[in-house]
């Protein structure tokens, strides 16, 4: 896993609560069996009109918006289906970095097991970026994780929490299955005492 | 000793490592695997060289994109039959029994897994799968992972979890008729809202969860991610035990196993996070208006306005709702027409579900302007169905019989809404475009989703015996 230390990125809006993850990546969507080249199908049916047209209503399809790494949206963003297909989808279109209110807890989970930061703020937090993206165009944000600060070049500068674990994961790309690994003993150890007791 | 709830007691049971500032490391005792989810996390271990720890705590089935008519003719969409073949392959490598589109125990995974008994009392169980929640109603901590950990749980039969916070949900009180456990938990959903459960684990009980059969408990547990919750859970009591006597993979020592069984429910005065109390007989049958699961009402009210939500992200949410849904704010619920009604998906698709509906369309007949269709939960399910006759009374009815799978709960498959139409469905999720782009989705009991076949709109089943 590509580790994730401090981010300088263009912000995009989507303003909208409760954003569940089949709009992030439809069903039709998920029969591929690799874990790249989501990114074209992320919000579909929002996106587009038809296959080759995008829909000039959404907002994120606004050339301002080109190239942007940071997603900020309202909350409990990510509920629904636990396909982690919506993290590849958002990693693969090109964000790093997810901020809102509140996220739902599997969709939060697996940001974290591709390398891309979950950020949450508070309400009146989120709502003063939503203000000050939209009145400056190719507004930026940074992520900060080691001193878990987001900040703007305006004056915007907030702190946000992590789980320690999580965040020292994610700083070193550190991989979990290799961490659990170094408790194979004790793994062992637990199976042994499980099927001594079974047959007890 | 310090009163314990069940979720403790389970969750302490299964502590492999605990580290200070650390999510802990957690025994899985079961692993369930489908086709979607998978072939990524497969990969991911051929790609580093490893094994599937335990394959034979491993069980796989395909559900989600298998075809539910003809099964004997080879499946139409290559990118679907690839997904499949991927299973059966990445099964055979790795030792894992599968129950393959031809096996007479295929299945939607949360169906097979109770019915093979797969599913027990005080285990840990996942599967890379949001509704892995209903097999909470055994008294199992059962819950969805992304691939990523499918992928952790095949290489180490272990997960990295945060202990998750309590929440005790008591409902009490005896279900009018009619009100069926899709409306108990459609109506706890409408209460806590879709993001109300989030970090918890909900444990159900009361006089009303005890009197629900175990087939209700699993409809009820089911939606709990529908309401934000990790799982949901149900103390295991006789009706657990029974239902589990004889099955494939119950405990060779039954007996003994019933004995720690009785064991997990919470101790009284053990300590919940947050409490809610249900009173069931206040209930009336729900029918969701809007583009998630907490937009319901009971049938005999009207399609909310925006301006009902003091919340402006709830407002913003209801208008949005209402404009996808084609539904004027004031309309009574029982003047929605519907074209199309799916009965089945891990929500309510066993046998029990069948036989109640099977009662109730018997002597009539699916509105000339519906196309209705029945979706087993599973190849046992059906058989089960049909030795009773049920698929004859079903087809009398008008009503279309088909092959078990997830089918139009989130058509992978061929069986979807076209745009604009409008369905009367008993499955769990009612978001924008699920059923098919542009399709409209109510979320309804059984019961309900047969009344709108028969009327070809929304009727009040409470009134509908009467009349």
């Amino acid at each position: 896993m590509k580790p994730f230390t401090k981010l300088r990125g263009i912000v995009t809006l989507l303003d909208l609560p409760d954003v569940d993850t089949d709009q992030i990546i439809p069903k039709q969507f998920l029969k591929r069996i690799e874990r790249t080249g989501f990114g074209q199908f992320l919000f579909y049916d929002w996106r587009f009109v038809d296959r080759n047209q995008l829909n000039p209503n959404f907002e994120m399809n606004q050339s301002r918006y080109r190239g942007a790494e940071i997603l900020v949206t309202r909350s409990n963003f990510g509920c629904g289906s636990s396909r982690e297909h919506a993290p590849w989808a958002l990693l693969d279109y090109g964000f790093k970095s997810i901020v809102a209110p509140s996220f739902a807890d599997i969709f939060y989970n697996n940001c974290f097991k591709n390398g891309m930061l979950p950020v949450q703020l508070m309400e009146e937090q989120v709502e003063e970026i939503f203000r000050r993206v939209r009145r400056t165009p190719g507004f930026q944000l940074h992520v900060d994780l080691e001193r878990k600060r987001i900040s703007s070049d305006d004056g915007l500068d907030f702190s946000f929490e992590v789980d320690e674990f999580r965040r020292y994961c994610l700083l070193n790309g550190l991989d979990d299955i290799g961490l659990t690994l170094e408790h194979e003993g004790k793994i062992r150890q637990y199976e042994t005492r499980r099927s001594e007791a079974s047959e007890r | 000793m310090r009163p314990k709830t069940m979720f403790e007691k389970i969750w302490e049971a299964h502590v492999v490592h605990e580290e200070l500032g650390k999510p802990s490391l957690i025994y899985i005792d079961r692993h369930l695997v489908h086709e979607v989810t998978s072939p990524q996390a497969f990969e991911g271990l051929r790609l580093a060289g490893r094994k599937v720890r335990r394959p034979d705590l491993t069980f796989a089935t395909m559900d989600h994109n298998v075809p539910t008519t003809r099964r004997f003719l080879p499946i139409e969409d290559p990118i679907s039959a690839q997904q499949m073949g991927t299973l059966s392959r990445n099964c055979k490598e790795f030792g894992i029994t599968l129950f393959d589109l031809n096996s007479p125990l295929q299945g939607i995974v949360h169906v097979i897994g109770p019915e093979l008994g797969i599913t027990q009392p005080g285990m840990t169980l996942v599967c890379g799968d949001s509704h892995t929640s209903t097999h909470g109603a055994f008294g199992t901590l059962a819950f969805g992972v992304g691939t990523s950990e499918v992928e952790h749980v095949l290489a180490t039969q272990c997960l990295l979890q945060d202990r998750p916070k309590t929440f005790l949900i008591q409902v009490n009180g005896k279900r009018p008729y009619g009100v069926e456990a899709k409306d108990i938990i459609l109506s706890i959903i409408g209460q806590i809202g879709t993001g109300g459960g989030a970090g918890s684990v909900i444990e159900y009980a009361g006089d009303t969860i005890r009197e629900l059969s175990m087939e209700e408990r699993m409809t009820v547990c089911n939606m709990s991610i529908e309401g934000g919750a990790r799982a949901g859970m149900i103390a295991p009591d006789k009706k657990t035990f029974a239902y589990l006597k004889g099955r494939q993979y119950s405990p060779v020592d039954f007996e003994r196993a019933v004995e720690t069984w009785k064991e997990l429910a919470s101790d009284s005065g053990a300590h919940f996070d947050r409490t809610l109390n249900i009173d069931a007989a206040s209930l009336a049958p729900q029918v969701t208006w809007g583009t998630n699961p907490g937009q319901v009402v009971p049938v005999d009210s009207r399609v909310p306005s925006p301006v009902d939500f003091s919340d402006p992200n709830a407002r913003k949410s209801a208008e949005r709702a209402l404009e996808y849904m084609a539904l004027k704010a004031g309309t009574p619920i029982t003047d929605i027409p519907i074209e199309r009604v799916f009965i089945g998906s891990c929500t309510n698709s066993r046998v029990e579900d069948l036989r109640r509906v099977a009662q109730f369309i018997k002597g009539k007949h699916v509105s000339p302007k519906v196309y209705a269709m029945v979706v087993p939960g599973s190849q046992q399910v059906k058989r089960t169905a049909e030795k009773e006759g049920l698929d004859h009374l079903f087809r009398e009815a008008g009503f279309d019989w088909r092959e078990s799978g997830c089918s139009m709960c989130l058509g992978m498959n061929p069986d979807i809404l076209k745009p604009g139409e409008r369905c009367a469905s008993t499955s769990n999720r009612n978001f924008e475009g699920r059923q098919g782009k542009g399709g409209r989705t109510h979320l309804v009991s059984p019961l309900m989703a047969a009344a709108a076949a028969i009327e070809g709109h929304f009727v009040d089943v409470r009134q509908y015996k009467l009349n």
